[in-house]
């Protein structure tokens, strides 16, 4: 059921529960899904046109799965919205700060803690990606 | 065939007197004086200080507390015991006293004296009171330093077992926060794979709990046991009823090579608890068409159980963590297996108060094969006729 209206969302996310109430919630927004649960997959799945935005986890096969996919996609098309989900400041006490915003050295357009991914993550969306979103 | 010298570590001494002969004499019979501790690898040598008066005295504890004090009860402004009372510093305290009276004593150990040492005494006498409190100094160190320790891993326990329980309780708020919102609509029916997944991570949950209950009882020693004579095979007969259901969706086969029968004694829940671990481990960490083997033998005094697989195997650097609390094996083979990761731990332990050990051989992307040999447990004393 592809829907030529509504935008494609990659999700990258190895915690199945995780990847599940992504994607629902997401297609409740009416966006479509497109998943992956490792980032060796979700590499696979970087092409150009294959989706309008990017939702990817950071710490999955690798601590750094979620960063390596966002460079990768961001050199494919550095206007292509890249969110990546992290509980890494509440598990490590690694902070991204405001003096060394992560936005400026991770090619990402927004980091979002897990705790609170769905409210944060439909705002963010709709931000990059403009107005109603995936909404006809 | 001299052995190398122990390192030398310094005690620094303060000698509190009013009389300036008695000063002299104890740092004399401190030059030089060592202690050899082979138990904590040193030898402790000694630096003294002295001070006149107890008011120097306070002067010179504020500056710097000393490991030991040598403190003369009777001192020109004060006692020895207002000093004490004074200054509150972690250091040994040895009274120096003319008259042993037991009032003293008695006062002086409250304000946490240490030793007494009898005026006049001998030089000897001095360092073999000194010795004992440079033995009970570091005797204090090592237990603090154990008790750290101990602090250390609880503090690490607590913490991986508030994020392995945090990950599935995120899990399941996430799936009703989904269904509180009728995110796919107003049917039942169409939250039925969310409600299952939560009922699989509570479940999780649940069994972590259980596990920790068990691992507290059994640490604590506080498990009450049943000990009778028990039959493995019957046992085992009824583990493999259980496991079969999980083997079948696994796609592994499951087989039992043991006697007709094989009594031990002991309790009849820890070895099921033991062989089934075992078992649903050989299963759950093997691959589709796999087959997990349980065997049981008598060898002399003790049971063996051996339980093997043709699973995903371990790397030599998995096997090294595997007995570890919170151990769980972490790979593309294991991400979808559920797991306390207590299991092992909890299965060391039991098998030790069988007197027993456990063995294991694994191959990565082989198999692996648990060796345990249980001696009978002591039979409780029977009272009564």
């Amino acid at each position: 059921m592809t829907d030529k209206n509504k935008m494609k969302i990659l999700v990258v996310e190895d915690d199945p529960d995780m990847m599940e109430q992504m994607k629902v919630y997401l297609e409740s927004e009416n966006y479509e899904v497109v998943s992956a649960s490792t980032q060796k997959q979700a590499e696979l799945l970087i092409k150009p046109g294959a989706f309008s935005a990017a939702v990817l986890d950071l710490m999955m096969e690798n601590p750094d799965s979620g960063f390596v996919l966002s460079h990768k996609i961001k050199k494919m098309d550095a206007r292509l919205p890249v969110i990546i989900v992290t509980s890494v400041t509440k598990e490590t006490g690694f902070y991204f700060d405001k003096a060394h915003d992560p936005k400026d050295w991770i090619k990402a357009d927004a980091i979002i803690h897990k705790e609170l991914r769905f409210e944060q993550l439909k705002a963010e969306l709709k931000r990059l990606l403009g107005g109603s979103g995936g909404h006809e | 065939m001299s052995k190398d010298p122990l390192p030398v570590h310094v005690l620094d001494v303060l000698i509190v007197d009013d009389e300036a002969g008695m000063r002299a004499g104890a740092e004399r019979s401190l030059e030089g004086f060592s202690v050899p501790l082979p138990d904590f690898s040193e030898t402790v040598a000694f630096s003294v200080r002295s001070a006149a008066t107890g008011e120097e005295a306070l002067t010179s504890l504020k500056t710097k507390s000393p490991d030991i004090l040598l403190l003369d009860y009777k001192l020109p402004d004060m006692t020895g015991i207002d000093v004490l009372a004074a200054s509150g510093g972690d250091f040994l305290t040895i009274m120096i006293t003319a008259f042993a009276s037991l009032e003293v004593a008695v006062t002086a150990t409250k304000r946490g004296a240490f030793d007494f040492l009898a005026k006049p005494f001998t030089p000897e006498e001095l360092r073999a009171t000194i010795s004992k409190a440079a033995r009970s100094i570091y005797l204090h160190r090592k237990a603090r330093k154990l008790e750290e320790e101990k602090r250390q891993v609880r503090f690490e326990f607590i913490s991986v077992l508030a994020h392995e329980l945090k990950s599935p309780l995120a899990a399941v708020e996430g799936y009703m926060h989904l269904m509180k919102e009728r995110l796919k609509g107003p049917e039942l029916a169409a939250y039925d794979s969310m409600l299952e997944r939560s009922v699989v991570r509570i479940g999780g949950m649940r069994k972590l709990v259980m596990d920790l209950l068990d691992l507290t009882r059994l640490e604590s020693g506080k498990k009450t046991r049943a000990i009778e004579p028990v039959d493995l095979v019957k046992a085992a007969g009824l583990i493999m009823e259980n496991v079969a259901a999980l083997a079948v969706s696994r796609k592994v086969t499951v087989e039992l090579k043991a006697p007709p029968e094989l009594v031990i004694t002991a309790d009849p829940g820890e070895m099921d608890m033991i062989m089934s671990n075992l078992l649903t481990n050989a299963v759950k960490y093997n691959k589709e068409g796999g087959r997990a083997t349980l065997e049981l033998a008598r060898a002399g005094d003790a049971a063996t159980i051996r339980c093997s697989d043709t699973g995903i195997g371990m790397t030599e650097e998995e096997l090294a963590k595997l007995f570890g609390e919170f151990v769980r094996m972490k790979n593309e083979h294991t991400r979808n297996i559920d797991g306390s990761g207590l299991g092992l731990s909890i299965l060391k332990k039991v098998v030790k108060l069988y007197g027993g050990e456990v063995k294991v051989q694994s191959k990565y992307g082989e198999g692996t094969t648990f060796e345990l040999t249980l001696k009978d447990a002591p039979v409780p004393a029977v009272t009564g006729s």
